[in-house]
């Protein structure tokens, strides 16, 4: 394969170091902002192995992230410290996504996206009925982490623009290998892929469980930071969509896409609950559906040149072959 | 409790979740579309008949018909201006779409009716036989339920519209070529599920509370009932609803209700696997 630019690794360095500077230029809000902003990039990219590189319409990201938060709370309860329960946590989750990969991913199209949603149904109630465990309904609160409160955010911040950072280069390793030429192959079309030679369950199995560790693993950081969870939050179907919404704005399937997505979408997301409060949900919804009109390809896809100069646009088949 | 309570109760439920699951069941086999918004459809059918009868006092059965009407012309107009622009791309468009007009919808019902849970109440007491006790609103609504589907099941039978929709399902391009106008037929199917649902919606406030947040719930029901019974018609709905109202039902009391929903769910699960047409689902029609 052709050697590939080197320039969304040096954009994306860039940029985590500028998240990682935040705590000491700015507030406690702007803090706050940015670890938003690093969690639902590390979920975006992480989505973008199955459903950009794969094109598995997957909404199972909410299912992975919520066992990462009940199992990163469960271990820290019991006593186990944080950082070796945020990474049993991304172990388990890997280890639940194999059994249940291998289980949903003989599903295609339409059944399989029905099969990977009610993946997050069928958790949430199962946290929600086992109660003796996980507390049911009410919650569980989880240990704090020590120190002072600017200390923790941006104890949590560097931890989660980790995650971001191994997400990100799992995506470029996949891009890059022999995993992410099948899995395109799988996209373009999973029968001929086979004929060829591409052991398909097996390139699928590893994307599936490629896009559920970091997931598993954002929850439980993010289960330590806010002290407690409960099962509608933790599985919340609004963010299975949300998430591969957002590698969608930026550009499914490519390396930075997702980043810009998440980016734009968690402000986007930002001002709108600060001034429409009660219409936050609606507007999102219409960003949603302008996306779909007005942006199939994302932000990244968009021919500024033929914007700004007003030259006629190459048409959609032969930017994609470019 | 009995045999024959539990199964009575199942059967009850059942015929509600088939009027919950049909249009849901249409969309998917007609258009090739998951339609996110089927639950909020449920729930706006249920509040607009709770609103009318509660300024109007009309009898609800009376109201149903009106709030049909509504939800045909808001489903056809959403698929007409929106969905129909992308009815042929990839399944995560199209579910994206949906789900994005589900936000507006939502979020809409939220501010003009709030999340209070609403109920028609109508007291009829309740009728005792053969041991069994059951409501009779519950009766008038599984009457209810039972008339609406066999009037779709009779339309797409022998109505010119409902053999244009069969004809599309079939085969789009041939129904193209017989001159079928696919996109008003697209457009008249997703009105038909709306109206469905608004009227199961309507069915349902008359027997149970509604609420906005109720929608996810109805939304994973119809997927349960879809999958157990099978697209392809009125009757894989018919066959999904009531098995999974029974089976919730016993589920409920030999392993207690906060289960019985999981059962189903895993159920469905099983099924996608084992047998993706459903039960009675033709293959082909996937």
């Amino acid at each position: 394969m052709a050697k590939k630019s080197p320039w969304p690794l040096i954009a994306m360095a860039l940029w985590l170091a500028a998240l990682a500077l935040t705590p000491v230029l700015l507030g406690n809000y702007e803090v706050r902002i940015a670890i938003s902003i690093a969690m639902f990039t590390a979920l975006a990219l992480s989505w973008n192995i199955i459903g950009g590189f794969t094109g598995y319409p997957s909404f199972s990201t909410a299912a992975f992230y919520g066992i990462g938060c009940y199992v990163g709370a469960l271990a820290q309860r019991s006593g186990v410290p944080a950082a070796l329960a945020w990474l049993a946590a991304a172990a388990f989750v890997g280890g639940v996504s194999f059994v249940l990969g291998a289980i949903v991913l003989r599903l295609k199209g339409h059944y399989f996206a029905i099969g990977s949603i009610a993946l997050v149904d069928i958790s949430r109630l199962v946290v929600s009925s086992w109660g003796e465990v996980t507390g049911g309904g009410n919650g569980l609160n989880v240990p704090l982490l020590q120190g002072r409160p600017p200390e923790v955010s941006a104890l949590v911040l560097y931890v989660m623009l980790g995650i971001v950072a191994a997400a990100f280069l799992a995506n470029v390793i996949t891009d890059r290998s022999r995993l992410g030429f099948g899995l395109r192959c799988i996209e373009q079309n999973e029968d001929a892929a086979d004929m060829v030679g591409i052991d398909t369950t097996r390139y699928k199995i590893a994307a599936y469980v490629l896009s559920a560790v970091f997931p598993g693993a954002v929850g439980a950081v993010y289960a330590s930071w806010v002290g407690y969870i409960d099962p509608t939050d933790s599985f919340d179907i609004v963010m299975t969509v949300q998430v591969p919404v957002m590698a969608m704005l930026g550009g499914a399937g490519t390396l930075l896409g997702p980043v810009v997505g998440a980016v734009a979408f968690t402000l986007l997301e930002e001002v709108f609950w600060a001034n429409f409060l009660e219409w936050n949900r609606a507007i999102m919804g219409a960003i949603v559906v302008a996306l779909i009109f007005f942006l199939p390809g994302g932000i990244l896809k968009l021919d500024w040149r033929a914007i700004l100069y007003r030259r006629p646009r190459r048409n959609a088949a032969e930017r994609k072959a470019g | 409790m009995g045999l024959a309570q539990i199964l009575a109760n199942g059967v009850v439920l059942g015929t509600l979740y088939a009027c919950i699951a049909i249009g849901f069941s249409l969309v998917w086999g007609v258009l090739n579309v998951i339609n996110m918004l089927h639950g909020s459809f449920i729930v706006l059918g249920g509040y607009l008949t709770y609103f009318a009868w509660a300024y109007t006092g009309v009898s609800p059965v009376l109201i149903l018909p009106f709030v049909a009407a509504i939800l045909f012309g808001l489903g056809y107009g959403l698929q007409y201006l929106f969905i129909n622009k992308v009815v042929s791309a990839p399944v995560l468009t199209t579910l994206t779409l949906t789900f994005g007009l589900d936000m507006i919808l939502y979020n809409l019902m939220t501010v003009w009716f709030t999340a209070t849970p609403r109920r028609v109440s109508m007291d009829f007491g309740r009728l005792d036989f053969w041991g069994i006790a059951m409501p009779v609103d519950r009766l008038i609504g599984m009457g209810l339920a039972l008339l609406l589907t066999a009037l779709l099941f009779v339309v797409l039978r022998t109505s010119r519209i409902g053999r244009a929709i069969v004809a599309v399902r079939m085969d789009r391009e041939a129904a193209a070529l017989m001159g079928i106008k696919v996109n008003h037929i697209y457009a008249v199917t997703f009105g038909i599920a709306a109206l469905m649902a608004g009227a199961a919606g309507s069915v349902f406030a008359m027997v149970f509370p509604v609420t906005t947040n109720l929608s996810g719930v109805f939304l994973g029901k119809a997927f349960v009932i879809c999958v157990i019974g099978g697209l392809g018609g009125v009757s894989g709905a018919l066959v999904g609803g009531l098995a999974l109202g029974i089976i919730e039902s016993f589920a409920g009391v030999l392993i207690g209700p906060q289960n019985a929903i999981t059962v189903g769910f895993v159920l469905m699960l099983v099924l996608l696997i084992v047998r993706p047409q459903g039960l009675v689902g033709v293959k082909g029609y996937e």
